[in-house]
């Protein structure tokens, strides 16, 4: 998947059906935004109703709230709690399993075909999959199950029309514009009309654009979508400060850890609705017999005093040092460790955590302690 | 079944032979099932992995120049460690592996070489000591610094006596806690550092142990003057994958699974500064 890779044409919003038709009859599972529980969350897709048409989100510190709003189209709201991590690195997975044989035991290793599809994949979203494709594609060893269905995955990318209050992806160079690692993109054209207009970021994506029935898009076209995707920018508030990686590695030891730490939870809702967080534990059981064993594994995170156990210990008993590996791993040493932040500025940790506290407020707070020493 | 070997799918290994070290210490001689040798490099790592009851990581402890056996020594202090302790012959373990990385034995070339390590550390440090050994006319001067908590606590106590008798390497043992029959030093391992005989500007050091007793070792070397990146020490962390997938082998930019366990001080030496990190 590259970038842009030349096709171009507009679909009639009423055809989105036939997106979602061609992409099943191709045998991909497709997955995408729907409604649940009052919330835009990622599941299976079978018909252009279950998208949240007319749906749009506020967001703001701590909150998270859906409005019905006529005006808004299929891709009108920004990100919720779920990210696209879950079905590439799921929350609950089982390695392998186990049965003992006369003198010792066999593996079995469960095997998963399924090609999946997902739509509605926005800017930030796709840099989150290139981050987690960094830890489990592209290092020295391959996680097999991530590895062949992230290779496998068709990528269809929307641009963002609005952006959320908690939102600061032009900070971390993640948005809102889809610029590459799609097969699709698709911008949603709402100004006296409903269309999409569609590119083609890959062969795989020519290909299925070939069994659409589309028109031509006109210079019109693009500059409507131009116009829409700066206006997004124009409007995001939050950002991050460029020298962040720098100066928390500086602050290790500043006491204003001590003060996040007395807001802090340590719930882990921000590691778990982040979608770059790749942290695991595993499981291994067994059944009443004794006969057959499983391996597991689940999300964990660095907000969990577990974490760090050693015999002996856990490394990071206070809530302080457990924020600072959060926050230090996302900005600071992701770089040194994939070449590339570990944030994509998608403001889910924003406004998932019950109390408030804002990735972009802390970094900038200890900019300024950075500036007074 | 999947073709490819996925990472996360340990190998069956049998269980040729148990060795009792310690109170709580034993050795674990295994063989692939496969029958394949197993070539590894001093100070790397495996994940064993005791059916149905976990899987930790456990250092190799035996010969690199015999890869046709898989040796590790182990120290009894939890669930996993206690259930491979009640091992027999003919048992399976699954064995993922090697991981991490080495002691720097070839960069060493012509140097001093001094080990220092306490406890169950010295287990991580034995195949280096084999390859020394093995090839001693490379090096300069060997000396090999272990303490233990009590003499009852001293680790691989019949190699160390057969080292210390060998005019080509010099062997200190000290023990926290002497009881009557002990002529022995007694005193913390860093103390010896003072005034064990190698070359500073010329000196690599490798440090295997408790993470106090590697940031007073540290320190006492640095005293001497032996460079910080020549200074190597092992690290230990909560590890639940050994390949860089997990997260919780991380320390500061490190993860100890894939950069480590072996760092030279100069990498790491906030983790040794800095609380909690
Ligand atoms: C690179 C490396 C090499 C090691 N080499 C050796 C060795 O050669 N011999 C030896 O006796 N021990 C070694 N250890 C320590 C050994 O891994 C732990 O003692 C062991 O994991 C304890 O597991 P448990 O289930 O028995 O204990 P529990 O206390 O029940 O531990 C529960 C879980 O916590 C984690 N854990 C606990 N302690 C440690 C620890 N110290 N390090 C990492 N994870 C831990 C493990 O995931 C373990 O399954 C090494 C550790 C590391 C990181
Ligand atoms: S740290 Fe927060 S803003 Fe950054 S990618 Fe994760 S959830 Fe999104
Ligand atoms: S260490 Fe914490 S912040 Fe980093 S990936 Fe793991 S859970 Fe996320
Ligand atoms: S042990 Fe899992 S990342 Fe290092």
């Amino acid at each position: 998947m590259g970038k842009t890779s030349g096709g171009r044409a507009i679909l009639p919003a009423q055809s989105l059906q036939t997106l979602i038709d061609v992409v099943h009859s191709q045998g991909y599972r497709l997955i995408g935004p729907t409604l649940e529980d009052n919330a835009i969350v990622y599941d299976d897709l079978e018909n252009v109703e279950n998208l949240p048409l007319g749906i749009s989100d506020r967001q703001s510190p701590g909150n998270y709230r859906l409005e019905d709003d006529p005006s808004a189209g299929y891709f009108a709201h920004v990100v919720g709690p779920h990210s696209w991590k879950r079905f590439l690195f799921p929350a609950a997975q089982k390695l392998w399993s186990a049965t003992r044989v006369d003198q010792g035991f066999s593996i079995q290793t469960p095997e998963d075909e399924t090609k999946l599809a997902f739509i509605g994949v926005r800017a930030c979203e796709i840099k989150a999959l290139q981050m987690q494709d960094r830890v489990f594609s592209q290092g020295p060893f391959t996680d097999n199950g991530y590895g062949e269905k992230r290779q496998n995955c068709l990528i269809i990318a929307v641009n963002c029309s609005r952006a959320a209050d908690t939102c600061f992806c032009s900070s971390m160079d993640a948005g809102p514009r889809v610029t590459e690692g799609f097969d699709l993109a698709l911008t949603e054209l709402q100004q006296g009309r409903h269309d999409f207009l569609i590119e083609t970021g890959s062969a795989n994506g020519e290909a299925l654009l070939k069994e659409l029935v589309t028109r031509k898009a006109e210079d019109q076209d693009f500059a409507e979508a131009d116009a829409q995707l700066a206006a997004t920018e124009a409007s995001i508030q939050r950002r991050m400060p460029s020298n962040i990686p720098e100066v928390l590695e500086r602050h290790l030891q500043d006491e204003h850890w001590q003060t996040i730490e007395s807001r802090c939870l340590n719930c882990s809702n921000c590691t778990l609705v982040c979608p770059t967080c790749f942290c695991s534990t595993v499981e291994d059981t067994t059944d009443l017999t004794g006969q057959h064993a499983e391996r597991w594994r689940y999300w964990d995170s660095c907000f969990n005093t577990d974490f760090s156990y050693i015999h002996g210990g856990s490394i990071r008993q206070s809530g302080a040092a457990r924020y600072r590996q959060w926050i230090t791993h996302k900005l600071s040493y992701w770089h040194k460790q994939f070449g590339t932040s570990g944030c994509t500025g998608c403001g889910r940790c924003i406004t998932w955590c019950p109390v408030g506290i804002d990735i972009t407020e802390e970094a900038a707070t200890f900019c300024e302690i950075d500036k007074r020493s | 079944m999947k073709t490819s070997q996925d990472p996360m799918t340990p190998n069956l290994f049998q269980v040729q032979r148990i060795r009792r070290e310690l109170a709580d210490t034993f050795t674990l001689e295994l063989t692939a099932e496969s029958n394949n040798e197993f070539p590894f490099l001093p100070g790397q790592f495996n994940m064993i992995y005791l059916f149905g009851s976990g899987e930790v990581p456990i250092s190799i402890s035996g010969d690199p120049a015999q890869p046709n056996r898989l040796i590790h020594t182990i120290r009894a202090v939890g669930s996993v460690t206690e259930g491979l302790k009640s091992c027999k012959s003919g048992d399976m373990l699954g064995i993922r592996g090697p991981f991490g990385s080495a002691w720097p034995v070839e960069q060493a070339t012509g140097q001093d070489i001094v080990i220092i390590t306490g406890g169950i550390g010295l287990a991580p440090l034995r195949p280096a000591i084999y390859h020394l050994l093995a090839n001693r006319q490379r090096y300069g001067k060997i000396v090999i610094l272990y303490g233990a908590r009590t003499p009852a606590d001293i680790l691989f106590r019949k190699e160390l006596e057969r080292w210390r008798s060998r005019f080509d390497i010099s062997v200190e043992v000290t023990v926290d806690q002497a009881v009557s029959n002990w002529s022995g030093r007694v005193g913390v391992v860093p103390k010896l550092i003072n005034r064990a005989d190698f070359a500073p500007e010329e000196t690599t050091a490798l440090i295997c142990g408790p993470e106090i007793m590697m940031r007073f070792s540290v320190k006492a070397l640095q005293e001497r003057g032996v460079k910080e990146d020549h200074i190597y020490v092992s690290m230990e962390r909560n590890m639940k994958c050994a390949i860089g997938f997990c997260g919780h082998c991380q320390l500061g930019s490190q993860f100890v699974c894939k950069d480590g366990p072996v760092f030279p001080y100069s990498q790491i030496s906030s983790a040794f500064r800095i609380r909690e990190l």
